[in-house]
């Protein structure tokens, strides 16, 4: 009686493939549930042990999850979830993000004494939020995803509930992340009222049309300002050193890489609808000032976390480096930016959580005077993830900007290529601090060197091979993201009159 | 377009003209033939039943905001009901395996707040939440001062 009701789209019901097409987020909920149902019926210590061995087998089935879900590319749910090559990067980054993270929390959890159930749960159920933000092409369920990420990662940063600044962390992040997400919203609403939809691709077609009407532009700037908070560009970066050192220390070496990819991935998807040509000098700005004020923010810090923070501000500056260069050139620079950058960060994190202590007592950059003395292998492996931030070659983090920076000569940005080169000899010195403090100094304080645990190894190791991979053998995956990048172009771009815009999008003084 | 457009609207310009008539009715009626006896208590503003004049800095149980919370989730989730049985009919054998997952993964949030102990009042909880990492001090609770989750406990970290 009231099939006349019913948008037509809902007649056809999903086929078996669709859920093969969210699979990998089908099994991090599922196992983030698992761990939640066993939460409360363990005792803490059989908790401790055993729940951050089921996050991580979760973790580890996701990957192959998405190696499932990498056979059935396609549309999925009536046009809400793509497949391609590009979200099935994004979705090994951010469950390989997971692992690390999880693997690297179990010594933590145990020396900073907090149950360990709920943060594996949230730490795969913000997973499921970063990757399906990489495969949703409609609006609204990136906005979904996007929530789903977030809402973990606000209570992620209030796990030291003992510490006043971790609950500080928490309420900041999570007051004004609310506020940005709405500003998300906001210009989701708007680009509906513009286009009359929500799928990207319909709204790409409906602004292919005719004129872009002034309504779309703004709705891009306001979606911009939510996901720029997201990726901490300035200027909407102010929260990230306090969040950063308020959260738990590999909380923050997860905040600082998936969700992040995750938002880079969602706004490659939204240039390319809207030429970028619109917003160009918005990404122009907002890319030169996250580079200029992270580094030299940077320069004045004395906590690590801090420090690392104001470094992942300004990392953020040189990706939309490449967003200023995209979409024909910067998309396959942003996906290799973003992988170079999880390896290397997430390692620093670990050896700063490892190093940290009970109570995060040791996180400031005199802590670190001498240890590479102390613990030499702990501080050689801190000092190659700072020369791969540095961008030093054999590192992953040479051949990221390398290929930013090529991607910004070709597209013609001089200006720009040169603020970010001058930006990255700069930020060479706080990261060269923190190595000088290692191995030239003596240390004054007298700071227990504990043991790595197996665990903390692995990770570290994982993060040690791909920033090494990355930077010797970058090949394959640059490789793998420009095929991908060529897949996202075609179906939104329209040839023609995209080049002639893109011609347009230099620089212009 | 714009003449279509806002024709589609006009059912809820009706609807908003026809509440707002309604209300307006019941209330001028109300006011011109009910009987009014004014007493003190009559005449103050009602707030959920809270004294509208007071302290506004009061302490009370962190029990009443985890319960409103929980109220609000699962109503929420429950209001999701009322859209899929009208057209389930039409939704058929997916529509009813979709809504017992659904249903499936409320309960396990369900399971989660019982077994956490999240539900239970008095003395007894004290003991559950306690085991359960929520730390409350028992003696606020048992003279029913005020209950608070402390952050500034250093138990963690020193």
């Amino acid at each position: 009686m009231s099939v006349a009701f019913l948008p037509g789209v809902l007649q056809t019901l999903p086929q078996n493939a669709d859920y093969v097409r969210i699979l990998p987020e089908i099994v991090l909920s599922v196992f983030g549930m698992i761990v939640m149902v066993l939460e409360p019926l363990l005792d803490e210590k059989t908790g401790q042990k055993i729940l951050g061995l089921i996050a991580l087998a979760g973790a580890l089935a996701g990957l192959a999850a998405t190696w499932f879900m990498a056979q059935v590319p396609g549309v999925a749910f009536w046009n809400m979830i793509r497949v391609d090559g590009f979200s099935v990067f994004f979705h090994v980054l951010v469950i390989a993000i997971a692992a690390v993270v999880i693997l690297s929390s179990y010594e933590y959890m145990a020396v900073q004494r907090i149950r360990a159930g709920e943060y594996y749960a949230l730490i795969l159920f913000g997973t499921v939020g970063v990757a399906l933000m990489s495969s949703a092409v409609e609006l609204v369920l990136i906005f979904i995803a996007l929530e789903i990420s977030s809402i973990s990662s606000y209570v992620l940063a209030g796990f030291r509930r003992h510490e006043a600044a971790s609950a500080e962390s928490s309420l900041k992040y999570f007051l004004l992340g609310s506020f940005a997400t709405a500003f998300f919203l906001y210009g989701v609403a708007l680009m509906f009222g513009a286009t009359g939809s929500t799928n990207i691709d319909l709204i790409a077609q409906a602004l292919r049309a005719g004129p872009i009407p002034l309504l779309a532009f703004v709705a891009v700037a306001l979606m911009f300002v939510g996901l720029g908070f997201k990726v901490a560009a300035a200027p909407f970066h102010i929260w990230t050193p306090d969040v950063y050192e308020g959260a738990p220390a590999p909380i923050v070496g997860f905040m600082s890489t998936a969700p992040k990819a995750a938002a880079f991935a969602v706004l490659l998807r939204v240039v390319f609808v809207i030429n970028v040509h619109a917003i160009f000098w918005v990404i122009w700005i907002a890319a030169a000032l996250s580079m200029t004020l992270g580094n030299v923010s940077a320069f004045v810090q004395d906590n690590v976390k801090r420090l690392l923070a104001y470094s992942s501000i300004a990392h953020a500056g040189y990706v939309l480096v490449a967003f200023a260069a995209a979409p024909q050139l910067g998309t396959s620079a942003v996906m290799f930016y973003t992988a170079a950058y999880a390896a290397m960060n997430l390692g620093a994190f670990a050896v700063v959580t490892h190093f940290a202590n009970a109570g995060e007592r040791y996180v400031t950059l005199e802590d670190y005077e001498g240890l590479g003395r102390s613990s030499p292998l702990l501080a050689a492996t801190l000092t190659i993830f700072l020369l791969s931030l540095i961008g030093i070659p054999m590192t992953g983090g040479f051949f990221a900007k390398f290929y930013v920076f090529s991607a910004a000569v070709k597209a013609n940005l001089i200006w720009l290529t040169i603020i970010g080169v001058l930006n990255s000899g700069v930020g060479a010195y706080y990261y060269l601090r923190i190595i000088v403090m290692m191995y030239m100094r003596e240390s004054r304080k007298e700071i227990p060197v504990t043991p790595t645990p197996l665990a903390l190894r692995v990770a570290l190791a994982v993060c040690l091979v791909a920033t090494l991979y990355l930077g010797l053998f970058p090949g394959r995956v640059l490789q793998y993201a420009q095929d991908s990048a060529q897949q996202l172009v075609p179906q939104t771009s329209p040839g023609v009159t995209s080049s002639a815009k893109v011609h347009t999008a230099t620089e212009t003084f | 377009m714009p003449d279509n457009y806002f024709a589609g609207y006009l059912p809820i310009l009706i609807h908003i003209v026809l509440v707002g008539g309604l209300a307006t009715v019941i209330i001028s009626l109300s006011w011109l033939i009910g009987e009014r006896k004014p007493t003190r208590a009559k005449m103050a503003p009602y707030e959920s039943g809270m004294a509208p004049v007071g302290d506004a800095r009061g302490r009370f149980s962190v029990q009443f905001y985890l319960v409103a919370m929980l109220f609000i989730l699962f109503d929420v989730e429950a209001v999701f009901l009322y859209p899929w049985a009208v057209i389930l009919r039409d939704l058929g054998h997916f529509g009813l395996w979709e809504m017992l997952v659904y249903i499936a993964i409320v309960l396990v949030g369900f399971f989660y707040v019982w077994k956490k102990g999240v539900l239970e009042w008095g003395p007894a909880a004290v003991r559950s939440q306690a085991a359960s990492g929520l730390r409350i001090n028992l003696r606020d609770v048992q003279s029913g001062v005020q209950v608070d989750v402390r952050f500034n406990d250093q138990r963690g970290g020193s």
